[in-house]
């Protein structure tokens, strides 16, 4: 065994809990390569053990960007798409970051309940967990985009430089939500399993009212508001303007959406860490 | 010298549901009543004030009062029974759950071998599982890079530490989770009970890896039932008894403490209802004593003397194969002899099968059998091959008094645990 290491070990306190816990988000910071860890486990783990591996990531919002063309481009019923943008690559394009934001949702909410040996064993920011689930999401979105890359190939629209730039502010946002909702979540389920039953439901419910089949355009008057108060509503409008040139682009109403996400998420951080100090002893 | 670990007024309360389990919904009602309450449940969740049942939560306290302070480089032995706390205080300890009262400062980093292999997957090969637990105790990539090879050797698994854990023998699986866990270099070091599992060899491996650690300098916690290695490996230890310290001292006198601990009078041990878990019924212990050759109940038997052992039981409902065992050991943890009341086959065939009812088993152990010192004294309740009910390693302890012994004459100690009258011979051969 090597030597001590040199340097002088800092003193912990350990208190009893009292008043609003602190977000300490610092002590998330020093433990970054177990995020990074864990997403890497995430991911190497994903599709072991499975015949099309990797491919999944791309087969689910294709099958569900086909029966979605099937019903409502003509099989069944015909909806107006924006700007008259070909009816699959206007579906897909919303159908990325809600598969983002729906994996994100449904892992990040049972990830402590999954890592239960974890929370009851060790000691680490049990953020870490949540977090990590989130962000593993964002490869299988990167491989469905290339998809997406082929289908603006093949319906020949190239983005504009001058909306692309902000796709990233969409995704911030789409992951901003995810978390903000899985924090709350996360943290009832430690100790109210309905949450399990909870998701399924909510990820359905949600999709009705995001404008993924259908276009925003169809929400009118002072509903539109109301719509907004959806985070992911913004998102996939927003997607759709940056990539596709749909729209006219963000107005007031997205700043709602960002209003809401931001504080959903600082809600689900206090709340997450407040509870956090009795995950190993209910979970 | 600097303090590593400075515990003041420590406690930790357990809330319990009082109604809880499946006769809670003995009755319709209750269900219809439940289903109504669940806003008010899960306002109260939301909270963080609810607890699971709907009323009634009562409380224990794990842990309570407890105070100490432990200085750099020193290895502390934890002892005591099932649920003294002992668990509790380490989890305490390593931050995992936080105190309801009182304060802990931990200077450096906590290791702690409560969590060997939490976080492998079965899916991850050897290799990217040591880098995930690494990663898990706090190691930094760097680290663990550098200790490598190291943790490979250690493991005895180098051969597969490119296959996926699932495929691994459960032997391979621990020591490749202990090879991780015990290349952290932490300063405070906390072990609990790991070396109840893995083969002999691996064991004394850990041991060993155990004392050079401490022989390093870092302070360590070590919690164990198994006394020899307590002894062996730590000067001091402090004993606890249901959630409470009772001693704190050099680690012989803290092993005697306990082992001697929980007796109603000296010589005897009596079990309330409470000392005995649910999952030993139908098997009940009642009491069992140590009687000197005149039927007294005594704590010092003289080694030239029979000595009669006693277990009084209840059978809540018959048992077939029952056996009552008694285990005799040194305070050192070695043991003496083992020995069950259906040994002999003619008792087998008479008690194989017991109604329900009150029974005593009574042994009776020879004179000139026991060396001078403090023996401790197990019973064990079982059905071969089928069943423990009731197992209690150290539930007595007594004296051994040796005047009058073989060889007492010559006033110096004996080694070894037994100081039978051999039968001499001497012959003048030419």
């Amino acid at each position: 065994m090597t030597e001590i290491a040199k340097h002088e070990p800092t003193t912990i306190y350990i208190k009893p809990p009292k008043g609003l816990a602190a977000l300490n988000l610092r002590d998330l910071w020093t433990y970054r390569e177990l995020i990074y860890f864990m997403i890497w486990r995430d991911i190497k783990v994903r599709y072991k053990q499975t015949m099309l591996g990797a491919a999944w990531a791309v087969i689910q919002p294709v099958l569900t960007m086909l029966v979605f063309n099937f019903i409502f481009n003509g099989g069944i019923t015909k909806v107006q798409t924006d700007s008259n943008i070909p009816y699959p690559i206007f579906s897909y394009t919303a159908l990325l970051p809600w598969g983002l934001f729906t994996s994100a949702l449904n892992n990040a909410s049972r990830s402590l309940t999954t890592n239960q040996n974890m929370v009851t064993k060790i000691y680490f920011p049990r953020l870490v967990l949540p977090l990590a689930s989130v962000l593993g999401g964002l490869v299988d979105f990167a491989i469905a985009s290339v998809i997406l890359v082929g289908m603006m190939f093949y319906f020949n629209i190239t983005p504009n430089l001058s909306t692309l730039w902000t796709l990233p502010f969409f995704l911030l946002l789409s992951i901003i939500a995810a978390l903000g909702v899985a924090l709350w979540l996360a943290a009832i389920n430690v100790q109210y399993r309905d949450v399990n039953y909870v998701l399924p439901f909510l990820t359905q419910f949600w999709l009705f009212i995001t404008p993924v089949a259908y276009s925003a355009k169809v929400i009118t008057g002072k509903w539109q508001w109301v719509y907004s108060l959806n985070p992911m509503a913004g998102v996939v409008n927003g997607f759709r303007w940056s990539l596709l040139g749909a729209n006219t682009g963000p107005g007031p109403q997205m700043w709602i959406s960002v209003a809401v996400s931001v504080l959903v998420l600082v809600g689900g951080l206090f709340y997450f860490r407040n509870m956090e100090k009795t995950f190993a002893d209910t979970i | 010298m600097t303090t590593a670990i400075s515990v003041k007024n420590l406690g930790k309360q357990y809330k319990i549901g009082a109604v809880q389990g499946k006769f809670h919904y003995n009755m319709f009602r209750d269900v219809i009543m439940d289903t109504l309450l669940m806003p008010v449940r899960v306002f109260q969740a939301l909270r963080g004030t609810g607890m699971r049942g709907t009323s009634g939560t009562s409380s224990f306290w794990a842990l309570k009062d407890i105070s100490f302070d432990l200085e750099e480089g020193k290895v502390l032995g934890i002892v005591g029974r099932n649920g003294a706390g002992k668990s509790t205080l380490l989890k305490i300890l390593s931050r995992v759950t936080e105190p309801t009262t009182g304060t802990v400062s931990v200077r450096g980093r906590v290791g702690s071998l409560l969590e060997v292999g939490t976080g492998f997957h079965p899916e991850l090969t050897g290799r990217e599982n040591i880098f995930m637990n690494g990663a898990i105790l706090g190691m930094k990539n760097a680290e663990i890079e550098s200790k490598f090879d190291e943790i490979v050797e250690f493991s005895e698994v180098s051969q597969f530490i490119d296959t996926p854990v699932k495929r691994y023998s459960s032997g391979m699986y621990l020591r490749l989770a202990f090879a991780v866990a015990a290349h952290l270099e932490p300063e405070i070091l906390v072990v609990d009970e790991v070396l109840a599992v893995g083969d002999a060899e691996f064991q004394r491996k850990c041991l060993g890896k155990m004392s050079d650690v401490a022989q390093q300098g870092r302070t360590v916690l070590f919690v164990s039932h198994n006394m020899s290695a307590i002894l062996r490996l730590t000067q001091e230890a402090i004993v606890l008894n249901k959630g409470q310290m009772i001693m704190r001292g050099p680690t012989q006198e803290a092993v005697d403490f306990y082992l001697s601990s929980g007796q109603a009078q000296a010589g005897e041990r009596i079990w309330d209802e409470e000392d005995v878990p649910a999952s030993s019924a139908p098997f009940r212990p009642i009491s069992l004593r140590v009687k000197n050759r005149s039927g007294k109940v005594v704590d010092t038997v003289r080694s030239t003397e029979l000595v009669h052992i006693e277990f009084e039981y209840q059978l809540d409902a018959s048992i077939t194969g029952l056996r009552i065992g008694f285990y005799l050991s040194t305070m050192r943890g070695e043991y003496v002899l083992a020995s069950f009341d259906t040994d002999d086959p003619e008792m087998f065939d008479k008690f194989d099968s017991r109604k329900s009812g009150r029974y005593v088993s009574r042994a009776e152990i020879p004179a000139d059998i026991f060396n001078e010192g403090r023996y401790s004294l197990g019973v064990n309740a079982s059905s071969f091959g089928v069943r423990r009910y009731f197992m209690d390693e150290n539930a007595l302890a007594f004296n051994v008094d040796i005047s009058g012994a073989p060889g007492t004459q010559w006033g110096e100690p004996r080694v070894g645990p037994i100081r039978p009258r051999l039968n001499w011979k001497i012959e003048k051969l030419n």
